[in-house]
């Protein structure tokens, strides 16, 4: 009876690892999964990579890196000239998505932070509305 | 007696099994005429664009080659790149093969200059003895359109201001339309690719 009663929490434990373990693979910001193929995947790509030296990859970017705080600016405004992006020249306007809410558009950068093996640092809600304040101050 | 009948039947399977299997031919695609006993099928009328190094570029640049062919605009937000992306798949795979090229119509002649397809087909990383951008009058443009079975309508309210189909579209030398496929859809480019490969093995 004892060693029935063993079977059974290993079995249960054995569960609840598997459901925990399934959770932490799924990348968590499926809100912006969706707005990224809706907005940003018809040039960047579904898996980032971007189009050879017309549209920059979102993959291990030293751009997207270097410009967090950058990031919300340009998703909501766009990005024209030149920028340097693993050592290549892009100089392909891209156009902004003013449409977007400050929630979305840090669901967006947070996707884009955690997909395709980026392990770039969250960004919080909080931080993103005040970049949003500051660029649109200047306008 | 027994074992001889069946030997007989054997040798009857094997050989059926050896002929060789029916070699696959890609249809003409369209509308066809039939006048006496001829079939006129449909193809692709004259046409003369300018490309990426200022060539003229007509039906002659093809007549020994197929060429697939595509709509884009290089400020398109929407389904270009993508397509583009499937186009440059395209260009990797037959780069060496001789007998297949391709042809990008640029359907917004205003801002796509000469030098802007130039730029961009660097940027690509790519040469116009593989792959031509064309520019040219944006009437014919709109018209040949219609020849490849591909939409492009000028529309303030699109993005970009045009509504295009993303279609690629497979013509042989003699400028008929042998397949197409959805450019923004790469599993239908794989088919798509199979074939071009069909077409380059037909002699």
């Amino acid at each position: 009876m004892r060693r029935l009663a063993f079977v059974y929490c290993l079995i249960i434990f054995g569960a609840i690892v598997l459901v925990f373990n399934s959770c932490e693979n799924n990348n968590t910001y499926t809100h912006g999964k969706i707005l990224y193929e809706n907005f940003c995947a018809n040039c960047h790509m579904e898996d980032g990579t971007g189009l050879a030296e017309v549209i920059p990859t979102l993959v291990q970017s030293d751009y997207v890196i270097l410009n967090q705080d950058k990031l919300p600016c340009i998703i909501r405004n766009g990005l024209s000239g030149e920028i340097t992006v693993n050592g290549k020249l892009y100089n392909t306007e891209m156009s902004g998505s003013p449409k977007l809410t400050e929630f979305e558009i840090t669901n967006v950068i947070n996707y884009i932070n955690t997909a395709w093996g980026n392990k770039h640092t969250i960004q919080k809600h909080l931080d993103v509305r005040k970049a949003l304040e500051e660029c649109d101050a200047e306008k | 007696m027994k074992y001889l009948n069946l030997i007989v039947i054997m040798t009857f399977l094997i050989g059926c099994n050896d002929q060789p299997p029916a070699k696959k031919v890609l249809p003409i695609l369209g509308n066809k005429e039939i006048v006496g006993k001829d079939t006129i099928y449909h193809s692709i009328p004259d046409f003369s664009f300018i490309n990426q190094d200022s060539q003229i570029i007509t039906n002659e640049t093809f007549a020994e080659h197929a060429y697939v062919v595509d709509f884009f605009f290089i400020s398109c937000p929407t389904i270009c790149p993508k397509t583009t992306k499937q186009m440059l798949r395209i260009h990797d795979k037959f780069k060496d093969v001789d007998g297949i090229n391709l042809l990008a119509h640029s359907i917004d002649p205003k801002r796509d200059t000469v030098g802007a397809l130039k730029r961009y087909a660097r940027n690509l990383g790519v040469t116009a003895d593989k792959w031509h951008f064309i520019t040219g009058d944006k009437y014919e443009i709109k018209e040949i359109a219609d020849d490849y079975f591909s939409i492009v309508i000028e529309d303030p309210d699109a993005p970009g201001g045009y509504d295009h189909s993303g279609r690629l579209i497979l013509i042989d030398k003699n400028r008929h339309i042998r397949s197409f496929c959805d450019g923004t859809d790469p599993g239908d480019v794989d088919r798509f690719i199979e074939d071009i490969q069909t077409l380059l093995d037909e002699k």
